[in-house]
C-alpha cells in the first residue's frame, strides 16, 4: 500500500499507526531473508519506536541519531551517528516513524548493484537471481516488495533512479540543493542529493514536501520557496515540449529496453505532448567526467576513515605505529570498490595529473552543463530511458567494472548538470524485468517531473504490477 | 664571500571570533579538552561545514590594513593529509583564489627610513587540533579543531633577522589595532614559520630555502634566522650545497635542525571545497568592512608626532598598542601646557615601566588620567622632586589614591624653603670638607656629590636646584 493511501486509512481511523508498523514489520520477517533489502535485521527491528505518523525505511548512509549509519562497510562498523541528518529531522517533525533498520547499499554508494555492500547483495524482487541495480538497490527493493511503504535513497550518479527502475518503482534526485545534504556521509559531495523511493508519483511527491527546502547546516542547499508538489500532480501533458535526445538511443543498449521506452515515448506523443529529437553533444563524455570528479572528491571525502575516532579500527600486531595503524585499518576497512575509487581519485588529484584530469574534467562538466540549458530553453523536459538495461543477474558484471560503470550512462549526466530526474516504471521485459523511464527537467522544476511522470503513470498500468516473490 | 639573507614569513593568526569557522562551537582558551567540540569540527560523517561570516569579516579588515587587493571571486579549498589532530584528514583551506593578494606593509628601519614589505596573500583556512603525547600513547583535544585561523605571507622582501623582527612587530601591533585576534605566541593564536635563502651580494637570482618551524616567540624567529644564516653561510663557503628542507628551531640547543627534506614533502592534492560554494565580495561589503579600520599605528604616530610635537622615538613607543595610544593621547590632549614634553617623558618614562613591570596596558594600571596629570604637575611647579614623584606613581597604582593625598599623607612635598636647606647645606659642607677642596681644585662633578647627599639627608625631599644653587653660592664665598 502506498503511503497516500495508508494516510486516508488513518484519517478515516480505519487502521492505527501501530496496525502499519506491525504487519509491515511482519512482512519485513517474512520476506526479507529472500530479499535481503534490510541490513542489521537480526538486531534492530524490535526496538522501532511508534510515532504517529507513516513508517519510512532509510539508507545505511543517512545518520539517524542512535542508529546504525555504517554506509554498508566494515569500516564503519558499530558506528552510531549523535546526530540526524537534516531530512530525518524533517520527518520526524512530519511524524513519519523512521525504522531503526537501513536499507541495503554498495560500500559508501559505490556501484550500481548492491553487491558491493560488506553484507552481501539484496535481491530483485521481480526476480531473486537479479540485482536489484544499486547503490540504493535495498531502498529500491524493499519498497517493491512491500517490505517499506516508501523509502530515502541518495543519488550521485543514478543510484536512486537505476535501482527505482531495476525494481520497478518510482525515484527521484530532486535539483543539487533542494534538499539538504547534513547527515548524508558524503561519496562525493558536489553530486550527492538525497531523494524519495516510492510506490507511486504522488507519494514521491509528498514525501519532496517534507524533505526539501533551504537548511542552514548545508551551505550547498539552495534558499528557494518549496513548491507544493502535490499540486503538480495534474493528469494532463497537453502541449508540453520534450525533447528526445538522440545520443541515449544508441548501440549497446537493450533491444527490449529500447523498445519499451519507444513505445511510452509514443504514449506521451498520445497523451499530447509536443515531442522532438534534441542533441546533448557532450553525453558521450559524462562517464569519464563523472568516474574523475566524483572519485576525486570521494577519495578527499574518505579519508576521515582512519580508525582515529570512530568505526573500525584494526587491531595490528604493529598498530604502535600511526602509519601501520592507518594502513591496516584502512586496508581492512574498505572493500575492492572503496579502495579502487580512493585510489582512482587520489591520483586524479595528484601533483602533475590535476590539470589533465580533475580540472579538464570540470571543464567538460560544465559544457554537459550547458548541453542541457540550451534544451531546455526550448524544451520542458527531456525523456531517456534510466538505464541501458534491466536489471542483470548477480555477479555477471562485479568482476568488470567497467562494465558495471556503464550501467549509469543515462543517469550520470543530471548528477554533473546538477538537475532533477525521475524514473517511473514503463514495461516489463519478456522475463517480466521492469524498465524505467526517465524524465529529467531544469533546476528547481521538480514540478515539470511530476506533472509528466503523474500523467504517464496515471494513464498506465505498470506501478499497479507487484513482484511474486517465491 | 658576503651574502645577503633573502627571508619571507608566513603568519598565522587566530581569529578572535566567538565561534569556530565553520561550526558554533566556543573558540575560548585553556577549556576542557574536547569539551568545545561538534560533529562538524570533529569531521564526524554526514557533517557539513558552514562559514562563520565574522571570521570572514575579520580577514577582510586585516588584508585590507595590509592594503591588499581583495579578491572579487574568491573559494575554499581542501587540502589533503593524514594526521591524527586533523579530524577529517583534510584542512580546509584556501589555494589559487585567495580572499586577497599584493599588499604591503611598511616597516621603519634603523634610522627611520620606511621599507615597504609585499604581502603575497592573506587567506582564511581551519586550525588543527592538538596531540598531547605521553609514555606510550598520544591524545588528541580537539578544542583547537576549526578555529579561523588568517594565513598572510609575505613576499620574500626581509634582508635580516632585524627586519623579520621588525615585520612582526609591525604586523602584530596593526593586528592589535583591529582587534582581530590575541597574537600571543605563547597560547598559539599567533604563529611563524620563515623561508630563508642566501645570495651572494648583487645576485638577483634566489638561492636555496629553507623552512623554518616551531619558533615561539618573535625573539626565538629572530635566533633561528641568525643560526640558520650562519649555516647556509657555512655551507656555501665551504662550496656545500644548500638542501631545500623544513628545519625546527630547537629551543634548547639554539639551533635548526632538519624535520624532513623537498623530497618528502607532501603532496596536497588540492582541489576546491565542494561543501562551500565559491562566493563573491562585493565592493559594497569590502566598503563596510574598510569604515571599521581604525587609524593604525603608523598614521597615528606621525599625527602625534604632527600633533603634540612628539618625537618619532616617543610617539612609536606610546603607539605601540591600541589601548596604550589611547590612554596617552587623552593624557597628553588634557595635559593642559602646550610643551607636552613634561607628561610625554612620564609616559614613556615611569608610567610605562609601572606597566611593563606588570605586564599590563598603561590603562590597566588603574590610575586616573586626571590624577597622573596631577602628579606630573606637582612636579613641574617643584612641589615635590622627580624621585619622591616615582614613589608617590607606585603608591597611587598600589593604593588607588589621589598624588595629592599621597604626598600629604607621606610627607613628601619638596622642601623650596631656602632657610631650612642652608641648614641642611651646613651640615653636610661641614660632614665632607674633601668635596670642598676638589670643587676649589676644579673638580665640578664635587657638587654633585655633595646634591647627592642633601637628598639622602632630606630622604628626597629636597629641592635640588635650590640646593645646587645654595652650594654653589656658599662653595664660591667659602
Amino acid at each position: 500500500m502506498t503511503a497516500h493511501e495508508l494516510f486516508d486509512k488513518l484519517n478515516r481511523k480505519e487502521i492505527s499507526p501501530r496496525d502499519i508498523i506491525t504487519s509491515l514489520q511482519d512482512r519485513i520477517r517474512q520476506i526479507d531473508p529472500k530479499v535481503k533489502a534490510y541490513v542489521r535485521l537480526s538486531d534492530s527491528l524490535h526496538q522501532t519506536p511508534i510515532l504517529s505518523g507513516i513508517p519510512i525505511s532509510i539508507k545505511d548512509n543517512i545518520c539517524t541519531e542512535g542508529y546504525n549509519t555504517e554506509c554498508c562497510s566494515k569500516i564503519l562498523a558499530g558506528f552510531k551517528p549523535p546526530y540526524d541528518a537534516t531530512v530525518i529531522t524533517k520527518l520526524k517533525e512530519a511524524g513519519a516513524t523512521v525504522l531503526d533498520v537501513k536499507t541495503n547499499m554498495d560500500e559508501f554508494a559505490f556501484g550500481s548493484s548492491t553487491e558491493n555492500s560488506c553484507f552481501g547483495p539484496s535481491r530483485n524482487p521481480w526476480n531473486l537471481e537479479c540485482v536489484p541495480g544499486g547503490s540504493s538497490g535495498g531502498s529500491a527493493a524493499a519498497v517493491a516488495a512491500d517490505e517499506a511503504i516508501w523509502a530515502l535513497g541518495s543519488d550521485t550518479g543514478g543510484s536512486i533512479r537505476q535501482p527505482a527502475s531495476f525494481c520497478g518503482v518510482v525515484g527521484l534526485k530532486p535539483t543539487y540543493g533542494r534538499v539538504s545534504r547534513y547527515g548524508l556521509i558524503a561519496f562525493a559531495s558536489s553530486l550527492d542529493q538525497i531523494g524519495p523511493i516510492t510506490k507511486d508519483v504522488r507519494d514521491c511527491a509528498i514525501l519532496m514536501n517534507i524533505i526539501s527546502g533551504f537548511d542552514a547546516h548545508d551551505s550547498t542547499s539552495v534558499d528557494l520557496k518549496v513548491p507544493d508538489y502535490t499540486k503538480g500532480l495534474v493528469n494532463d501533458i497537453k502541449g508540453i515540449k520534450i525533447g528526445i535526445p538522440k545520443e541515449y538511443f544508441v548501440e549497446g543498449m537493450d533491444a527490449e529496453v529500447k523498445t519499451i521506452v519507444q513505445e511510452a515515448v509514443h504514449k506521451l506523443k498520445d497523451l499530447g505532448a509536443d515531442l522532438k529529437e534534441v542533441t546533448l553533444p557532450h553525453t558521450e563524455y559524462a562517464v569519464s567526467v563523472y568516474y574523475i570528479v566524483a572519485t576525486a572528491e570521494a577519495s578527499s571525502n574518505l579519508s576521515r576513515f582512519d580508525g582515529v575516532q570512530y568505526g573500525f579500527r584494526a587491531k595490528s600486531a604493529k598498530s604502535k605505529n600511526l602509519i601501520d595503524m592507518y594502513e591496516s585499518t584502512r586496508g581492512n576497512g574498505f572493500g575492492e570498490e572503496a579502495k579502487r575509487r580512493i585510489i582512482l581519485g587520489t591520483f586524479a588529484l595528484s601533483h602533475g595529473y590535476y590539470d589533465a584530469y580533475y580540472l579538464r574534467a570540470l571543464k567538460v562538466r560544465t559544457l554537459i552543463k550547458e548541453d542541457f540549458d540550451k534544451v531546455f530553453k526550448d524544451f520542458d523536459c527531456i525523456v531517456t530511458p534510466t538505464s541501458p538495461t534491466p536489471a542483470f543477474k548477480i555477479g555477471e558484471k562485479i568482476k568488470d567494472p567497467l562494465k558495471m560503470y556503464l550501467s549509469d550512462i543515462y543517469t550520470i549526466s543530471a548528477n554533473l548538470a546538477g538537475i532533477p530526474a525521475i524514473s517511473i516504471p514503463c514495461g516489463f521485459t519478456k522475463k517480466r524485468l521492469p524498465v524505467g523511464l526517465q524524465i529529467l527537467a531544469k533546476a528547481f522544476n521538480e514540478e515539470m517531473l511530476f506533472r509528466a511522470a503523474y500523467t504517464y503513470e496515471q494513464n498506465t498500468p505498470w506501478h499497479l504490477e507487484k513482484p511474486k516473490i517465491e | 664571500m658576503t651574502y645577503e639573507p633573502v627571508i619571507g614569513l608566513e603568519v598565522h593568526l587566530h581569529l578572535k571570533t566567538q565561534t569556530k569557522a565553520f561550526c558554533g562551537c566556543s573558540t575560548e582558551f585553556g577549556q576542557e579538552p574536547n569539551s568545545q567540540v561538534c560533529p562538524v569540527c570533529l569531521g564526524f560523517p554526514g557533517s557539513l561545514p558552514v562559514l562563520n561570516k565574522t571570521a570572514l569579516d575579520y580577514g577582510l579588515k586585516v588584508a585590507l590594513a595590509l592594503n591588499c587587493q581583495i579578491q572579487e571571486y574568491t573559494k575554499f579549498d581542501r587540502k589533503n593529509y593524514f594526521y591524527p589532530d586533523l579530524p577529517k584528514n583534510y584542512q580546509i583551506s584556501q589555494y589559487d583564489l585567495p580572499l586577497s593578494k599584493n599588499g604591503f606593509l611598511e616597516i621603519a628601519l634603523d634610522g627611520g627610513k620606511l621599507k615597504r614589505i609585499g604581502i603575497r596573500r592573506v587567506h582564511l583556512e581551519e586550525d588543527a587540533g592538538k596531540l598531547i603525547h605521553q609514555e606510550d600513547s598520544s591524545l588528541i583535544d580537539f578544542n583547537r579543531a576549526g578555529i579561523p585561523l588568517l594565513e598572510i605571507v609575505s613576499e620574500p622582501g626581509l634582508n635580516s633577522p632585524g627586519e623579520a623582527h621588525e615585520y612582526l612587530t609591525t604586523l602584530k601591533s596593526i593586528i592589535e589595532y583591529l582587534y582581530v585576534s590575541d597574537c600571543d605566541m605563547e597560547k598559539g593564536s599567533l604563529r611563524c614559520d620563515a623561508n630563508i635563502s642566501l645570495r651572494k651580494t648583487g645576485q638577483q637570482d634566489l638561492g636555496t630555502k629553507a623552512e623554518l618551524k616551531n619558533m615561539n616567540s618573535f625573539k626565538a624567529v629572530k635566533e633561528a634566522l641568525t643560526f640558520e644564516i650562519e649555516r647556509q653561510a657555512e655551507l656555501l663557503n665551504q662550496k656545500k650545497t644548500v638542501v631545500q628542507e623544513t628545519r625546527s628551531w630547537d629551543v634548547k640547543n639554539l639551533e635548526t635542525v632538519s624535520m624532513r627534506t623537498k623530497e618528502e614533502a607532501q603532496d596536497y592534492r588540492y582541489f576546491p571545497e565542494p561543501d562551500l560554494p565559491p562566493f563573491i565580495l562585493s565592493p559594497d561589503k569590502i566598503t563596510e568592512i574598510k569604515k571599521t579600520i581604525p587609524e593604525l599605528p603608523r598614521d597615528k604616530m606621525l599625527r602625534f608626532v604632527k600633533d603634540y610635537g612628539l618625537s618619532d622615538y616617543d610617539a612609536k613607543i606610546l603607539v605601540a598598542t591600541l589601548k596604550d595610544a589611547n590612554f596617552s593621547e587623552e593624557c597628553i590632549r588634557l595635559y593642559s601646557k602646550n610643551d607636552k614634553k613634561p607628561i610625554v617623558n612620564w609616559l614613556i618614562g615611569p608610567i610605562l615601566y609601572e606597566a611593563n613591570s606588570r605586564n599590563c596596558n598603561l590603562s590597566d594600571l588603574g590610575v586616573a588620567v586626571k590624577d597622573l596629570i596631577g602628579l606630573v604637575d606637582f612636579v613641574e611647579r617643584q612641589e615635590i622632586s622627580y624621585l619622591a614623584a616615582k614613589s608617590v606613581l607606585s603608591e597611587m597604582i598600589n593604593i588607588k589614591d589621589s598624588p595629592a593625598n599621597i604626598i600629604q599623607k607621606k610627607n613628601l612635598a619638596q622642601i623650596s624653603d631656602i632657610k631650612s636647606l642652608e641648614l641642611q647645606v651646613g651640615e653636610v659642607l661641614k660632614e665632607n670638607p674633601k668635596s670642598i677642596q676638589d670643587y676649589k681644585a676644579g673638580k665640578g662633578n664635587a657638587i654633585m656629590f655633595l646634591v647627592g647627599q642633601i637628598m639622602k639627608k632630606t630622604g628626597g625631599k629636597a629641592n635640588p636646584k635650590v640646593v645646587q644653587e645654595i652650594l654653589k653660592r656658599r662653595l664660591s664665598n667659602a
